[in-house]
């Protein structure tokens, strides 16, 4: 066992200090100590995207991050999104569309989807698929993914026009 | 997959990092972006007593450009190069070779200072350094140098770099003329079959200098003097992207592995090659 050091994240809006080792993956400090079991760890070896979080303003594959590399981070992860009672655009376009089969895949999906929208806020279709080419999915052949993500980026944009 | 205990430090400044890389020899190891150390860490393949993290050495980040020279900080992210305004005035071929690397997330993390600084032949900033006759500043606890990166890569994880020294900058010339960086890969994420960066510049109708550089098709990047010989003083002609080739090909040495038996890799080579040389020359 290596020593342990203190680690402070802010994840979903929320302050924590843990004491983890340095050599954690920031996966599974996610998963086992913060119990936030939306990012999931598919391949462990930085191809599958399943894992992906928003750290410091990023996409990030979070078993590609050591624990300590991730202190004094700020952390979004699926569950910051959106809840079951208050879904995101981008979950109940999922919804609509048929994004997701077995879901495994689809807290991955999503969270980088978001990060996307913020940075691309009206893809075209090739922008969407290029965006998302770090996040595998075994399901659904990616159609209804892009679709959900096209038809979400509509909505946000649709939301904003009738604000203005 | 869990990589073996280390102890890690974070320092500030690169004066903190340079005195734990002097305190620990070759039991320290900077760490970038994480994305080619982390994995092989994973793999137990590196073994590594101290990590130095560079996250907060403000020194080491971002892209200037002034006075027709191109100066890159190591901890700049390929994210941030792609995104670049500047870099896609000065030389619009590292955006065309960044995005053709690994996918967004990787490129969210991964830095250019570890790119060229890792020395796995996979790599396609170093070739594209090559090409592009960019200059590496490594700092030791004697002061700074500069190595060409021409002059950098020596085998397969073995460069000019000495255990105690820090990759803080690359630099070039602002490239002129065309140019082009065409890869070819089995899919998204993975590394090149074979990949290929061009400059050149034209002038009265004839070619009047071109740097080819190839990635993944030896233990190094090959940088082929030949090759662009080939081209100068030609009008570009078929028969000129042809013996470019010919030389280009000649210079390297792929090893069969999962992408295919060397053979594969010649021929693929040669394709790549040709295109990114005609692809360079339509744009000059
Ligand atoms: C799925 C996947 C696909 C990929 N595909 C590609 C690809 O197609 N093409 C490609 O080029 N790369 C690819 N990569 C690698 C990626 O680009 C890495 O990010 C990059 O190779 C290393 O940069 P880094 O900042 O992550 O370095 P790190 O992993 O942190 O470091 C790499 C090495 O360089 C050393 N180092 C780092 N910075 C410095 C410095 N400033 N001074 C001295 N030494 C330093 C480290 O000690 C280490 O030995 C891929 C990675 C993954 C996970
Ligand atoms: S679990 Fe992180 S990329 Fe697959
Ligand atoms: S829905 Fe099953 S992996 Fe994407």
């Amino acid at each position: 066992m290596g020593k342990k050091m203190q680690i402070a994240l802010t994840v979903n809006g929320e302050a924590h200090d843990l004491l983890a080792e340095p050599r954690e993956l920031l996966i599974y400090v996610l998963r086992e100590r913060l119990n936030l079991t939306g990012p999931h760890a598919g391949c462990e070896t930085s191809h599958c995207g399943a894992c992906t979080i928003e750290m410091n303003g990023k996409s990030v594959k979070s078993c590609t991050v050591f624990a300590a590399q991730a202190n004094g981070a700020t952390i979004t992860t699926i569950e910051g999104l959106g809840s079951p009672d208050s879904l995101s655009v981008l979950q109940q376009s999922f919804r609509e569309h048929h994004g997701l089969q077995c879901g495994y895949c689809t807290p991955g999906m999503i969270t980088r989807a978001h990060r996307l929208l913020q940075e691309n806020p009206d893809p075209t279709e090739e922008e969407v698929r290029f965006g998302i080419s770090g996040n595998l999915c075994r399901c659904t052949g990616y159609q209804n993914i892009v679709k959900a993500i096209l038809a979400a980026a509509a909505t946000i944009n649709g939301a904003k026009e009738a604000a203005e | 997959m869990i990589a073996a205990a280390f102890e890690y430090h974070r320092p500030a400044d690169l004066k903190g990092a340079l005195g734990v890389l002097a305190e620990y020899g070759d039991d320290a190891r900077v760490l970038a972006g994480g994305h080619s150390l982390i994995p092989m860490m994973k793999l137990r393949m590196a073994a590594v007593g101290h990590l130095v993290d560079l996250q907060d050495i403000a020194d080491l980040r971002g892209i200037r450009v002034a006075d027709g020279r191109v100066k890159i900080g190591a901890m700049t992210t390929q994210h941030e190069m792609i995104a670049s305004a500047d870099l896609a005035g000065a030389a619009p071929i590292i955006a065309e070779a960044a995005v053709q690397i690994a996918d967004p997330q990787v490129r969210y993390m991964g830095t250019v200072g570890g790119n060229v600084a890792n020395g796995d032949p996979g790599n396609d900033m170093p070739g594209l350094m090559q090409c592009l006759d960019a200059t590496f500043t490594l700092v030791g606890p004697d002061g700074s140098r500069e190595v060409a990166a021409r002059d950098f890569y020596h085998s397969a994880y073995v460069t000019a770099r000495e255990d105690g020294e820090i990759l803080t900058q690359i630099s070039f010339a602002a490239p002129k003329g065309g140019y082009a960086y065409e890869k070819q890969k089995r899919k998204i994420g993975d590394y090149a079959t074979a990949a290929c960066a061009v400059q050149l510049t034209k002038a009265g109708g004839k070619v009047t200098s071109a740097a080819i550089a190839m990635t993944n098709l030896s233990d190094t990047p090959v940088f082929s003097d030949a090759a662009g010989a080939a081209l100068v003083g030609t009008s570009g002609d078929a028969a000129a992207v042809k013996a470019a080739v010919t030389a280009a090909v000649a210079a390297i040495n792929p090893t069969g592995d999962n992408r295919g038996p060397a053979e594969f890799k010649r021929h693929i080579a040669g394709i790549i090659i040709g295109r990114a040389i005609t692809r360079a020359l339509s744009r000059a």
